[in-house]
Order: C-alpha cells, then sequence, then structure tokens
C-alpha cells in the first residue's frame, strides 16, 4: 500500500519475476543475450540510485525480492510470471515450480501464473492440468516468441493453442498474460504483431488476455484490437519507467490507453527486477499530464490511478481489497466478479 | 576509383529502418564506415534481440545504397552482435537470398511499415494545419505552402509506401477522407505516430546503454 497527500492506493504488481539469469544457468549464448538485453533495458530506464551490476541483476537473493516489492516497495500483492526459455537455461529462467515454492513460503504475497506451450501437444495439456492442481493456477504467461527445438515461437491463434485455451477454460484459468517478443522465422512475418490476441479474444470470451508492455512496440495496433474486444486489458511493465526518463512520452503512452481502452482496463506491472514498485509506484502517484498536453490528453485523476495501481487487477484475480482502500464506483468497466476466494 | 567515407555515410543517410521511420545513421546503427579501398560498413542494433527481419533489411538496404555509388566495386556490409548476425552477414552474399531487399516475403511485411510511416507523417502534418484548414479537400502541395517541411515528409513516405495522390491526407488507397470520418482516421493515426515516435526514442536510448554512447543531439 501507498500513501500520499492523504490518499492510499492498494498496489498489485501485475507482473514480477524471480528470475535466475547466472552464467551457470546459461545453456549458450542465447540465455547470455537474454539477461545482457534485460539488463540493457534496466540500465537504461532507471534512475542512477536503482541501478545494479550485471552480476547483481543475473541472480539475486530472495531476501533482495521481499526487500524491494514489500519491505521498500509498496506491492501488497505481486503476481510472479514464469518464464521458462529452457531452450536457454538449464533449470528454466523461472519455471511454475519455483515461483511457487516462493509464494507458499511467504503466505498473502505473491499469485502464481503458469505457463503452457501448445507445441508440447497432448503431454502438455496433461501437465498443465497437473501444475494447475498442484499451485492452483488463476492465471498463465505466455511467451509467443519462446524458442523449442527449430521452432522459434507460435501463436494464440494456432489450433494447438486453441485446445490450451479451452483447457485453461475448463480448468478455470481465466488470467491470460501474452507477450510478444521478436521471433525469427518465418522473415515475413511482424513478430510483434499483436492480430492472434485478437483471434483468441473473440473466440474465448469467458477468458481475460492481458496484452503486457501493452502491445509495444505495436501500441496502436493494441489499441485498436482492445477496442474491439472488452475482454483485453493492457499491462504497464516497460511502458511504466518511461516516467523517470520520458515523461512527456509516458504522457501520451497513458493517454492514448486511457483513451481507447479506459481506466478500467490498464493495470500497473514493474517487470522486476527490470524495475522496482517503489520508485515506480511514487512516480506514477506524483504523475500528472503536462499542462500543455491536457487539452489533447485530459488529466489522470487519483481514482484512474487507484484503479491501475491495484484495482484492476485485484478485480481480475478475485484479490481481497480492504473496504477503506476500495473504491464504491469501480466506473462503468466490467462488473466486479464475485469473490471466490 | 573508390567512394570517400562521406558519400559513404551519405548514402547510407538514405536507409531507415523501416520500423521507425528513421535514417540508421540518425539512429546511430552505423558503427563504422571503411575505405580501404574497399567499402566496408559494420551496422549495430540497439539489442540483440531485435527483430531479423527488420535488421535483415537494414543490411540489405545498406548494401544497396552503398554499391549505387560509383566505383564502390565489392561492398561488405555486417551486421555486429545480434543473435542472428551469422546467418544474416553469410546470407548477404548467398545468391539464395534475394539480396536488393525486395524478397517478396519481406515486401509485404516493408510495406505494412511503409503505411504506418505515411499515415504518421500526415498526422503530423495535419497538427501543423489544423485546426485552420479544411484538410479534407487540400491538396498536398496547399499544404506544402503553409507546412513545407511536413509536407515534403509525407510525400517522401508517400512514394516510398507506392501510394499516389493529390490530396494532403488520404488513406492507404490514396482516397480523401470523408470529412465525417477525418477526426476518427487522424485520432488513430495519432497512436500510430505515438507508437512509433516512442520506438525510437527508446531504441535510441537502448543502443547508447549497449555501447556505452553519450547522447548526441536532442
Amino acid at each position: 500500500m501507498y500513501r500520499k497527500d492523504g490518499r492510499s492506493y492498494f498496489v498489485v504488481d501485475g507482473h514480477t519475476h524471480f528470475w535466475d539469469g547466472s552464467p551457470a544457468n546459461q545453456i549458450n549464448r542465447y540465455g547470455e543475450g537474454f539477461i545482457k538485453c534485460f539488463h540493457d533495458y534496466h540500465s537504461n530506464l532507471s534512475p542512477d540510485e536503482y541501478k545494479w551490476t550485471l552480476e547483481e541483476f543475473e541472480r539475486y537473493p530472495e531476501e533482495r525480492l521481499l526487500h524491494d516489492l514489500f519491505e521498500v516497495g509498496y506491492d501488497d500483492v505481486a503476481i510472479l510470471q514464469s518464464t521458462y526459455l529452457t531452450d536457454w537455461f538449464v533449470n528454466g529462467f523461472n519455471t511454475t515450480a519455483q515461483n511457487g515454492e516462493i509464494a507458499e513460503r511467504h503466505p498473502g504475497r505473491f499469485i502464481v501464473n503458469g505457463r503452457f506451450d501448445p507445441r508440447d501437444g497432448e503431454a502438455g495439456l496433461e501437465h498443465l492440468e497437473r501444475l494447475h492442481e498442484r499451485w492452483q493456477l488463476p492465471g498463465v504467461k505466455l511467451y509467443t516468441a519462446e524458442w523449442k527445438g527449430d521452432s522459434k515461437g507460435w501463436k494464440l491463434s494456432d489450433p494447438w493453442a486453441y485446445r490450451y485455451l479451452e483447457k485453461c477454460e475448463a480448468l478455470g484459468i481465466r488470467n491470460i498474460h501474452v507477450h510478444k517478443g521478436p521471433t525469427v522465422y518465418p522473415m515475413n512475418r511482424d513478430a510483434f504483431d499483436v492480430a492472434d490476441v485478437d483471434d483468441a479474444a473473440t473466440a474465448f470470451p469467458g477468458l481475460r488476455f492481458i496484452v503486457e508492455h501493452v502491445g509495444l512496440p505495436r501500441l496502436e495496433d493494441f489499441c485498436w484490437i482492445a477496442t474491439q474486444e472488452p475482454n483485453v486489458y493492457g499491462g504497464l511493465a516497460v511502458a511504466m519507467p518511461f516516467l523517470h526518463s520520458r515523461p512527456r512520452y509516458f504522457a501520451q503512452i497513458i493517454g492514448e490507453l486511457l483513451y481507447w481502452l479506459g481506466e478500467n482496463r490498464v493495470l500497473f506491472g514493474s517487470d522486476y527486477a527490470i524495475w522496482q514498485p517503489k520508485w515506480l509506484v511514487e512516480k506514477f502517484v506524483d504523475f500528472q499530464i503536462p499542462q500543455d498536453m491536457q487539452a489533447e490528453y485530459g488529466v489522470l485523476t487519483p481514482t484512474a490511478k487507484r484503479k491501475i495501481l491495484g484495482l484492476n487487477a485485484a478485480r481480475l484475480y478475485d484479490i481481497k481489497v480492504p473496504g477503506e482502500l476500495d473504491i464504491a464506483d469501480p466506473g462503468g468497466g466490467p462488473a466486479p466478479e464475485a469473490a471466490t476466494a | 576509383m573508390s567512394p570517400t567515407s562521406a558519400e559513404v555515410w551519405a548514402a547510407l543517410s538514405g536507409v531507415c529502418d523501416p520500423e521507425l521511420d528513421r535514417p540508421i545513421t540518425d539512429l546511430g546503427f552505423v558503427a563504422s564506415v571503411q575505405v580501404t579501398p574497399v567499402v566496408r560498413v559494420e551496422l549495430r542494433l540497439p539489442t540483440y534481440f531485435c527483430a531479423p527481419n527488420f535488421a535483415w533489411l537494414m543490411v540489405a538496404d545498406a548494401r544497396d545504397a552503398v554499391s549505387g555509388l560509383p566505383g564502390a566495386g565489392p561492398v561488405s556490409v555486417v551486421l555486429l552482435d545480434h543473435f542472428a548476425s551469422d546467418e544474416i552477414n553469410a546470407a548477404a552474399f548467398d545468391a539464395a537470398f534475394d539480396t536488393d531487399g525486395t524478397d517478396p516475403t519481406l515486401s509485404s511485411l516493408r510495406l505494412i511499415f511503409e503505411r504506418k510511416a505515411h499515415v504518421a507523417a500526415q498526422e503530423r502534418l495535419a497538427r501543423c494545419l489544423a485546426p485552420y484548414h479544411d484538410l479534407s479537400a487540400m491538396t498536398l502541395a496547399d499544404a506544402a505552402r503553409f507546412a513545407p517541411d511536413a509536407a515534403a515528409a509525407v510525400a517522401r513516405r508517400r512514394s516510398r509506401a507506392g501510394i499516389a495522390s493529390a490530396f494532403a491526407v488520404c488513406d492507404d488507397t490514396g482516397a480523401a477522407l470523408p470529412p465525417e470520418k477525418l477526426p476518427g482516421w487522424l485520432r488513430f493515426a495519432r497512436t500510430v505516430r505515438v507508437s512509433i515516435d516512442g520506438n525510437a526514442a527508446l531504441c535510441r536510448g537502448l543502443l547508447e546503454t549497449r555501447y556505452g554512447l553519450t547522447r548526441a543531439g536532442p
């Protein structure tokens, strides 16, 4: 929870990781390239006092995670997004089981999202069922650019992906986080294309599709899809840190999102350990659309900030929000779900 | 006689990142140019995992631009520090690949981004003109009287995208936007422009971090 100027904000961090990107866990130059690429994002967009060395960044202890998220950070609940990348990292980058173990050690703090890969076929469907039995997954994080042998990626609209989404629906796994990244083949494919999210969101109206990084670098395509599909949401991980280095650009992104999606379908995420929730939340609460842009984009109200920082995610994940931190009127978005937790 | 280094740089300034709609020389993607006397150009990108299809297009376009200089002879364009460097550098000399960058599988992808760049340029032009003009009837020639730079930018992108139209603002087929459709069209065009500008800024920042560069210019 964060308090500023007499207002309180319940914080659900929709995108966090506890990874092992250390050289000992890297299989090949791709794993090394991956963690270095993350570190460049971290270094480029973090305030100086929050920068880590590559070595610190490759692997950090559990105490540091807890400290950064909950002690100095303002997260009430953090969602751990599983990212396997087992072609690049010996034990995976961060698997459901690894995330689940931390969550069990710190009850009430973490939500664990699993993952599936449609290229795993029938066996993968059973595996997903077992994962769900063991960890009661409220969601999954999908990385369509993940390599697997000769395949360099997949699409949500693939027939096998539909089989897995049907399975999610049957199991009650309703939150589908989608992350796009560069794939290799075929060369004529735009790997960041979000069109397959449109197909899947239409085919599965009972699932929610949270597009990570608000579709960047395809913000416009993401916004377009989200206006057509009420079950598409935007995760702000990667967009948030522009608050520090390029606040006017952040104003444009958040302005576009509020225009196309409205304030009920945008979710905060730090992408920890790439960035830390402490400074992101502080700067977000202090942030306002610059005066000269307000004619175009309006203002970011305290209510919108409260929804984006936690209340929207709490609604999707059935997280109980303490009464004084909630707002009476969720403001015309999808009706709040009946609490099952 | 071989071209000079300055001539090679000038030729490279005509090569754009298709996705960011900016010259690779402005983006800092040209790491080095050597004329000794064989021309060798090294390109670098903001991340190890930048989309390989765009990387390929830039390598192919850079080769075409420099090879077109008088006396250039054999030209080598090398992509550094990329997960697909080996494949792309080898393919640049492989007859199996269409090294002029007009491979039909890639040209359709390129066209998508040329159209986006055209849309964004028109939105920038509209911002220079609005709210004083009736944009749906205005010609590009008229627009150029009020906003010459922005209109020229539209014209460049329009020709690159293969769109023929006399209108200041038109859709991908070259047709004018009727007044009732124009505001909505421009509103979406703004999102396209925000996306392209933001990506360019992010990519430039990442490149600076990756190679320890100090920021030059604004």
